[in-house]
């Protein structure tokens, strides 16, 4: 069980790393029913809107450092905000590893601030975050 | 300020799109949460959905002879910009409760706000748009502020 009094400015969270398959990227635009082609279509993304590879939804990625809280909280509190930016592609068969860190706690409210990241295997941040959760 | 702007750019401010009612599954969460490799049971079965689940119900649903090249629907919300190189954009939410299956939700999509700002490398324009969810009998489930960055 995660308590607001245990927990400590400065610790991390726990860090999941993300590889998504073909198949499981077709399964998350199927299911928000998205039909950019730059997500399915290899030769569309290369050549004709030069990406390197297939992109990685900006939103899954997002969720992915979602998760970081989400499993990280469990039942214990709950998810007053959250946040994310696009700031540089990922593509299909890039190792992405989800992250976060304890920035603040507030005593009067019982709400603690995460800052969240999603980096690449070089070590640059794809996607970076933060979030607010409540403890009862 | 360069001025990039138009009236009849700024004159779209304050729009909304057709409001979109969605009664949620059970399946359409357990979907999404498989297909983001959510751990959570509760995501799992389908019992509430994730704190992102919401972001695929503002797709519009069109036959694929109606889409661009690009397989995305035209924005309708979001008016022609005179700079077309579309950067970094951003998602905040503030939650007020989780979607649950059997729950008759609404979905109004705005465009709250467009501005521009010098960059560095020149003018920037900046596209804000805002999401609200709530059920049909006007209890608040969440609202998302999102924005792209043109230039």
């Amino acid at each position: 069980m995660l308590r607001y009094e245990d927990i400590t400015v400065g610790s991390e969270l726990p860090s999941r790393d993300h590889t998504a398959t073909i198949v499981q990227l077709f399964m998350y635009n199927a299911a928000i029913w998205n039909p950019h082609r730059i997500h399915f279509d290899h030769a569309y993304a290369t050549e004709e809107e030069g990406y390197d590879a297939i992109v990685l939804d900006g939103p899954l990625q997002g969720d992915w450092i979602g998760q970081v809280v989400t499993d990280w909280i469990g039942e214990d509190a709950t998810m007053v905000s959250f946040g994310y930016a696009n700031r540089r592609a990922a593509y299909l068969g890039e190792t992405m590893s989800a992250g976060g860190k304890v920035e603040e706690k507030n005593d009067e409210t019982k709400e603690v601030k995460v800052s969240l990241y999603l980096k690449n295997a070089q070590g640059e941040v794809t996607i970076p975050g933060h979030a607010v959760v409540r403890f009862a | 300020m360069a001025g990039l702007l138009t009236p009849e750019i700024t004159a779209r401010i304050g729009q909304a799109n057709p409001t979109i009612h969605v009664e949620v599954t059970r399946r359409d969460i357990q979907k999404y949460a498989v297909s983001t490799g959510q751990r959570a049971k509760k995501y799992l079965d389908g019992d509430e959905a994730p704190p992102l689940f919401h972001f695929g119900y503002s797709m519009a649903i069109l036959p694929p002879e109606k889409l661009r090249k690009d397989g995305i629907a035209e924005d309708k919300l979001i008016p022609p910009l005179p700079l077309k190189r579309v950067m970094a954009g951003s998602s905040d939410t503030v939650y007020h409760r989780a979607i649950r299956p059997g729950d008759n939700i609404k979905i109004t999509r705005k465009l709250k706000d467009i501005y521009e700002k010098a960059g560095k490398t020149g003018p920037l324009i900046f596209v804000v748009t805002e999401v609200v969810v709530e059920t049909e009998d006007g209890e608040p489930i969440l609202n998302e502020t999102t924005s792209l960055i043109a230039r």
